[in-house]
């Protein structure tokens, strides 16, 4: 068993302490929207905030999340459903392909703009390795920028 | 879940409308007369487009939305001709059975080749027109006037004297009017809503985690598999202990899958691949155990010099010409084998029971997910069902393939009435690929005396795609495969696009046992590198500017000829580069579209390539959605970037090395080339050309030129990875 506050909500989930943080909250939370690319934590598919930092949740057991402040893409959002800075920015400018990597890139996106509020090109570089197989950078670059003037 | 509900309450009339229809699907179904009741609720016009009475329009889509863009630009072109208010659209999927029932009333469902729009335009757009042509005429009949007095905009109906109606006032008196065939379509030049750059449909739910991939759903009582199939390909299963898992947490069942897998079902996905990766499971590996990428290479080269081929392109004698040339330059080329790796792994959930076999699947080709639900079940067409989900990411992996459709019915089939997702680990999805064939190329160019270029013969020797997936073409073809000459063929939209005297390009096919498939672009990513790099080689021999060099074979292309000019004008070919920056061209006809770019990069040590830049130019005949076709010339860009410098699955003991993306990388941000993308359709009455794949094979080619022009060293293999060669 393990206690995880997810989104500001406390969850008991009948999980083993050695279980990659990812499962827990895929499989035993419900919380689809953080995603499975990997496992080795390589994609940042599965990118999640801890204490506010961004994690690439596969590689963190439940044990080392518990006590923390878990949030994923399903509560990044504000409590009014006001969408967050970047999501906005996300769809301004029509970034997602396919999808399925870019809540993790959200994710990240969203942890870099609170450390970095204007963030260059350089800083990207560096702070942003996730992997799109679609290809989508060219916009998720635009769409960064556009979200750090709003 | 709103995606299942959407499902059972759909259900349709009998249709009249048949779309589409005559090709060569590769399988076979059978097509009953089956049909469902009509919904009172929801009236549909012709097959293609349902008005509901608060004005909302469903529009229907037959093909697969991947990331591509393809449900907004089918909806653009519907949209055009019903002449609907755009901001009330929404799609969805009919199932796979429902056009069987319905004799294919929506035509094919496959999503590849690039086909999705171009193959689809025509009646998708007639479906529109006929379904506006039903409001109007419900609305004169209303109105007890001559339809010609009547016209439709924006989902308004308006009348002679200034009365208007609403298209939900009429659905309901529209739906029972017969539909008319053949409608005649607006000239391109009038639209309003298709050929401009709109935002896609689907991004909402993409940004908030509310989208549902099939790797996410969820149903009532479901539990979760975990499956390794022998990593030998040709091996099968000798023996597993399921014993020595049974008491591990969570699981349910261990089952053998075919001949050639095991899975293990639990109640997370994360207890089922725990225990899997417990299980000891003992294969037969059969006859291939001992092949590795030396043993495939050396067998490939052998053929690079075989006296005969199959011919794709001939005129006039090459090798006579070559036999008496002044001058020859000669070059060998290879490519690898490749995985696509979506980011989402294969994926499925079968629910089975003697009645019903139903699947929900993320696949690039409902019907061929429906073929493999009768095979793999047994059971008739009218008891199984499949319903689509939009995939994350497919680039030909979940086309043609549906083994996993196959393995996870074959697991429910063990647990009858318990519906099972299947869901691959991403080792699983990288040893059991359906791969980018491997492909060596010897190039030989002829010049005489005065420097011309008097012949060319292009040797193709490696694996074929259509012997493993559609053998029936090949042997219709007498043992050639016609796409294996994708971008240098004699005829067609993969026409070579260089008017040369003396040419012969023929393949000697030679077929490994690792299995090859259809990955994004297919067959021009290799061809386009072998003969614009090859041109270049034969340009830089002859004391010859590259892009003068290709206009003078071109003559006859003007459409090649025209997305050729355009980036060399944008780059500023004819002027030079800023200092440290190194050009590079590549063009290439495919799925008939021409697509051309121009790189430039920076090297640094030599090894370490910047692609700074990349103009590239399509002309797709016609754009039904510039922005997104802008976004695919750049995503295609970094697929294929990543393939160039980074990605081989070598072979070792029968088996494929690379498990995961620490081995086995993809581009990043940093990488990421600025892309100025011209998109110049030229219009009339050429088919169609596609988009999601044609730019992808000429960023390659014309980054490998600009490192010839930085280095003076020409790169002939790829990845660039093997020569030490990164990018910055």
């Amino acid at each position: 068993m393990a206690n995880l506050t997810i989104n500001g909500k406390a969850f008991d989930l009948d999980v083993e302490p050695d279980t990659p943080l990812l499962w827990a909250i895929r499989e035993n939370a419900g919380l689809t929207g953080t995603k499975y690319g990997c496992g080795i934590a390589q994609c940042g598919a599965c990118t999640v905030h801890i204490d506010g930092v961004a994690i690439r949740s596969c590689g963190v057991p439940v044990s080392e999340a518990v006590g923390k402040q878990i949030t994923t893409i399903e509560g990044l959002a504000s409590a009014n459903g006001a969408l967050h800075k970047v999501q906005q920015a996300w769809i301004a400018n029509d970034v997602p392909q396919c999808g399925y990597c870019q809540t993790g890139m959200i994710m990240a996106v969203a942890a870099l703009l609170k450390d970095k509020p204007k963030p260059t090109d350089a800083d990207i570089d560096t702070a942003i390795t996730n992997i799109c197989r679609c290809g989508t950078f060219q916009q998720v670059r635009e769409a960064i920028h556009q979200a750090a003037t709003a | 879940m709103n995606y299942l509900s959407k499902i059972s309450r759909r259900s349709f009339v009998i249709g009249s409308a048949a779309a589409g229809g005559g090709l060569a699907i590769g399988f076979d179904l059978p097509f009953g007369p089956k049909s469902a009741q009509a919904s009172a609720s929801e009236p549909e016009l012709g097959v293609w487009v349902v008005v509901k009475p608060d004005d909302s329009v469903i529009i229907r889509i037959a093909r697969s939305e991947m990331g591509q863009g393809t449900i907004t630009g089918l909806a653009q072109l519907v949209a055009e001709e019903l002449e609907c208010d755009w901001s009330k659209v929404s799609t969805e999927y009919p199932t796979p059975g429902q056009n069987v029932a319905r004799k294919r009333a929506w035509g094919s469902y496959s999503t590849g080749g690039s086909r999705g729009i171009r193959e689809s335009h025509e009646y998708v757009r007639q479906g529109g027109a006929a379904a506006r042509m039903m409001l109007i005429q419900a609305a004169a009949n209303e109105w007890k006037i001559p339809v010609e007095q009547c016209s439709a905009a924006n989902s308004i109906i308006t009348g002679p004297d200034g009365r208007k109606t609403t298209f939900g006032k009429v659905t309901e008196a529209a739906s029972k009017l017969p539909v008319p065939d053949k409608p005649k379509l607006k000239d391109p030049k009038d639209w309003k809503i298709a050929g401009k750059p709109l935002k896609r449909l689907d991004t909402a739910d993409k940004v908030t985690g509310k989208q549902i991939y099939g790797s996410d759903l969820k149903l009532p009582g479901m539990l979760n598999a975990a499956i390794k199939e022998c990593p030998v390909f040709g091996g099968k299963v000798k023996s597993f202990d399921a014993a020595r898992v049974a008491g591990m947490k969570g699981v349910k069942k261990v089952v053998q899958v075919g001949n050639t897998g095991v899975a293990v079902v639990a109640d997370t996905w994360w207890h089922a691949k725990t225990a899997l990766d417990a299980l000891p499971i003992v294969w037969d590996e059969g006859p291939n155990a001992k092949v590795s990428s030396s043993s495939i290479a050396d067998t490939l080269k052998q053929g690079l010099d075989a006296e005969q081929g199959f011919v794709g392109n001939k005129s006039g004698d090459a090798k006579a010409a070559i036999a008496s040339a002044a001058k020859k330059v000669e070059a060998v080329y290879s490519y690898p084998y490749q995985n696509h790796a979506p980011m989402e792994p294969m994926n499925a959930t079968a629910r089975y029971t003697a009645d019903k076999c139903e699947v929900w699947v993320p696949t690039q080709d409902g019907e061929a997910s429906f073929a493999a639900v009768l095979a793999a079940s047994g059971l008739p067409a009218d008891k199984c069902e499949v319903y689509k989900i939009n995939l994350g990411g497919g680039f030909g992996r979940r086309g043609a393939f549906q083994d996993y459709v196959h393995q996870a019915v074959l697991i429910a089939k063990e647990m009858p009435g318990t519906p099972i997702k299947l869901l691959w680990s991403r080792e699983e999805d990288m040893v059991q690929g359906r791969y980018h064939p491997v492909m060596q190329c010897k190039l030989v160019g002829a010049f005489d005396k005065d420097n011309n270029l008097t012949g060319m013969h292009m040797r193709l020797s490696g694996q074929s795609i259509l012997a493993a997936v559609r053998p029936a073409i090949v042997e219709q073809q007498k043992g050639r495969d016609p796409l294996a000459f994708q971008g240098v063929f004699e005829s067609g939209e993969h026409a070579f696009g260089y008017t040369i005297p003396n040419l012969l390009i023929d393949h000697a096919m030679h077929n490994p046992h690792v299995p090859p498939g259809f990955w994004r672009g297919v067959n021009i990513n290799q061809n386009c590198i072998f003969m614009e790099c090859f041109m270049d080689e034969l340009a830089h021999a002859a004391g010859q500017d590259a892009l003068e060099f290709r206009r003078k074979f071109l003559g006859k292309h003007p459409k090649n000829l025209a997305v050729l000019n355009a980036v060399a004008e944008k780059i500023g070919w004819d002027k030079p580069a800023p200092k440290g920056i190194y050009r590079g061209l590549a063009h290439m006809k495919a799925f008939a579209a021409y697509v051309a770019a121009a790189a430039e990069i920076s090297v640094t040590d030599g090894n370490k390539i910047k692609v700074h830049r990349i103009v590239a130019a399509t002309d797709p005949i016609y754009a039904v959605n510039p922005a997104q076709i802008d976004r695919q010339v750049a995503g295609s860009f970094v697929y294929g970037l990543s393939a160039l410098f980074l990605q081989e699955c070598t072979v070792k003991d029968g088996r494929i090395v690379e498990t995961n993306f620490d081995t086995y990388d993809s581009m990043r941000i940093a990488q990421m080339p600025k892309v100025e993308s011209i998109i110049m359709p030229s219009g009339g009455t050429d088919p169609w050309g596609g988009v999601g794949e044609p730019t992808i094979c000429v960023a390659a080619p014309a980054v490998l030129n600009a490192y010839f022009n930085a280095t003076g060293k020409r790169i002939r293999s790829i990845p660039l990875k093997n020569h030490g060669i990164t990018m910055v």
